[in-house]
C-alpha cells in the first residue's frame, strides 16, 4: 500500500515500481485500502497520507463542480464530475466507517495493544476513548456495580482471572481470500505446513495470521 | 457484544462488487463532442463523434443512459468466445479464465446497453450457462475440502462474485480444519483408539487443489 515504492519493504523490483507508477492513482489506492480494511479481521494502519490527499482531491473537485455550475458548463459534464466525486466520497466514507465499526467492536483490545492503538488516527483515538468511557459506564451502571467486589472488572470475569478474559478480540486465524499482483514464490503458511506457492493474480484462501505481514506491507491484497 | 458469527458474513455486498466492477475500462463510441474529463479516478476523453475511446463502465453507462454513446461489448462477450468458454468449462475440471468481474459487467451491459450487444439472447443464455456450470463446479469442489484435509485453497480463475459467494462457507470450513489439525487436537484424537482410520490423510499431501 506504499505510494513511493522506495519506502516499501524489500522484495520490490524495478519492474514493480514501474508497474505501480503507471497503474496506481490515489483512487486506486483508496479502493485497495477500503477492500483490505473491509476484509481484514483486525484493524489496519490508518492510511493517513492517502486519506489526506483524498480529502483534498474531494474538496478540490467539489469546488470545481460548484464553479462549473455557476459558469453554466454543460450539465452533462457537470453530472459526470459529480458522479466521479460521489464515488470517491463513498469509498472514503465507507473506509472510515468500517474502521469505526472495528474500533467499536474491539475497543478494549485495541486500547491495551500498543501496536493496534498506534494504527488509529488522532480522531479515531478520540473516538475510541469516548467509546471506552461510555462502555465502561454502561457496563458498570447496568451490571457490574451490582455484583460482588471481585466481579466488578469490565475486563475480567472475576478477580481470580489471570488475563483479561472478557475482552473481545478479532480472530486472526480467520481465513481470508487474497490476491497478489506478483509472484511471491513459496510461502510458508506456518511451521507445520508445506510452503504454498503464491502466483500472481490468483486467488487464495489462507489464514489471515499467516499473510498478515504481506497485507501490512501491501504485497498482497485482500478481496 | 461482538459475536464471532458476523465476522463470517459476506465481506462485500453485491452492490459493492458492482461498484468495484464499474471501474473496469470499456470501449465506447460517443455521438457527441465533449472535452476531456479530468476525474479523480483518471483522465478520459476527449470525446469525438464516431471515435472510440476507453472509459470506466460507470461512465459508459451514464453516457449510454443519456443516449450519448454506444458501448462496444468486450471481446469475451461475443457468442463465439463464450461458446468456446462454455465448452471448455464443461469439458475441463478447471475453471476457464474470464474477467474477474464478468458477472457484474455482463449484468450491467444487459441492463443498460441491450441494443449494443449483438445476439443478446444468445450471449445472455451463454453467460447464464457458464455461470451455472461454474457454480456447479464450485459445489463439487467444496466436497473435496470436506473429503481431504485442506489448509490453503487456490481459487484459480474464480471471479469476484463467485469468490464472494463461497467465502462464508469456505473460510469457515478451512478454519475449522485448521483448528482440528492443531497439534493438541491431534494428540487428543490419536488417543481415541476406535477412530476412523484417517491416518492416510494426515500425510504430507499439502499440494493445493486447483479449484
Amino acid at each position: 500500500m506504499e505510494t513511493g515504492a522506495q519506502d516499501g519493504s524489500s522484495g520490490y523490483s524495478t519492474m514493480d515500481d514501474y508497474e505501480s507508477l503507471i497503474s496506481t492513482t490515489d483512487a486506486e489506492l483508496l479502493k485497495r485500502a477500503w477492500q483490505n480494511e473491509k476484509a481484514a479481521p483486525q484493524i489496519l494502519r490508518f492510511e493517513a497520507a492517502l486519506i489526506q490527499r483524498s480529502r483534498e482531491q474531494i474538496k478540490l473537485m467539489e469546488e470545481t463542480v460548484g464553479e462549473f455550475t455557476r459558469n453554466g458548463i454543460d450539465p452533462l459534464t457537470v453530472s459526470l464530475y459529480q458522479m466521479d466525486l460521489d464515488r470517491t466520497v463513498f469509498l472514503l466514507r465507507s473506509y472510515l466507517r468500517t474502521r469505526l465499526q472495528k474500533i467499536e467492536k474491539y475497543v478494549f483490545h485495541i486500547q491495551k495493544t500498543a501496536e493496534l492503538w498506534n494504527r488509529l488516527s488522532r480522531q479515531e483515538k478520540r473516538f475510541a476513548e469516548r467509546c471506552i468511557e461510555d462502555m465502561e459506564k454502561h457496563l458498570d451502571q447496568s451490571v457490574l456495580s451490582k455484583l460482588p467486589s471481585s466481579y466488578k472488572s469490565h475486563l475480567k470475569q472475576s478477580s481470580s482471572s489471570e488475563e483479561d478474559d472478557m475482552v473481545p478480540e478479532p480472530r486472526l486465524d480467520t481465513y481470508v481470500i487474497c490476491r497478489s499482483k506478483r509472484f511471491l514464490g513459496a510461502f510458508q503458511l506456518d511451521d507445520r505446513q508445506f510452503p504454498v506457492n503464491i502466483e500472481a493474480d490468483d486467488l487464495y484462501a489462507l489464514p489471515y495470521k499467516s499473510i498478515k505481514p504481506l497485507v501490512e506491507t501491501g504485497q498482497i491484497d485482500l478481496v | 457484544m461482538a459475536s464471532q458469527a458476523d465476522a463470517h458474513a459476506a465481506t462485500f455486498s453485491a452492490a459493492e462488487l458492482e461498484f468495484l466492477a464499474e471501474d473496469e475500462l470499456i470501449e465506447i463510441v460517443p455521438n457527441m463532442r465533449m472535452d476531456p474529463l479530468n476525474l479523480i479516478c483518471g483522465d478520459f476523453g476527449p470525446f469525438r463523434p464516431q471515435i472510440a475511446t476507453q472509459v470506466p463502465v460507470w461512465l459508459a453507462v451514464a453516457l449510454k443512459r443519456r443516449g450519448k454513446c454506444t458501448i462496444r461489448p468486450p471481446d469475451w462477450m461475443s457468442v463465439e468466445k463464450l461458446t468456446q468458454v462454455l465448452e471448455a468449462e464443461r469439458d475441463a475440471e478447471k475453471f476457464q479464465p474470464l474477467p474477474f468481474h464478468y458477472v457484474e459487467i455482463s449484468r450491467l451491459l444487459f441492463d443498460h446497453a441491450r441494443d449494443d450487444i449483438p445476439d443478446i439472447y444468445m450471449v445472455r443464455s451463454l453467460i447464464e450457462d457458464i455461470k451455472d456450470v461454474r457454480f456447479h463446479k464450485i459445489g463439487t469442489g467444496l466436497e473435496i475440502i470436506s473429503r481431504e484435509r485442506t489448509y490453503a485453497l487456490r481459487l484459480k480463475n474464480l471471479s469476484a462474485m463467485e469468490a464472494n459467494i463461497v467465502r462464508p462457507f469456505v473460510t469457515r470450513a478451512l478454519q475449522t480444519f485448521y483448528k482440528l489439525n492443531s497439534p493438541d487436537m491431534i494428540q487428543e484424537s490419536d488417543s481415541v483408539s476406535n477412530r476412523q482410520p484417517q491416518t492416510a490423510n494426515r500425510g504430507p499431501r499439502r499440494q493445493l487443489k486447483d479449484r
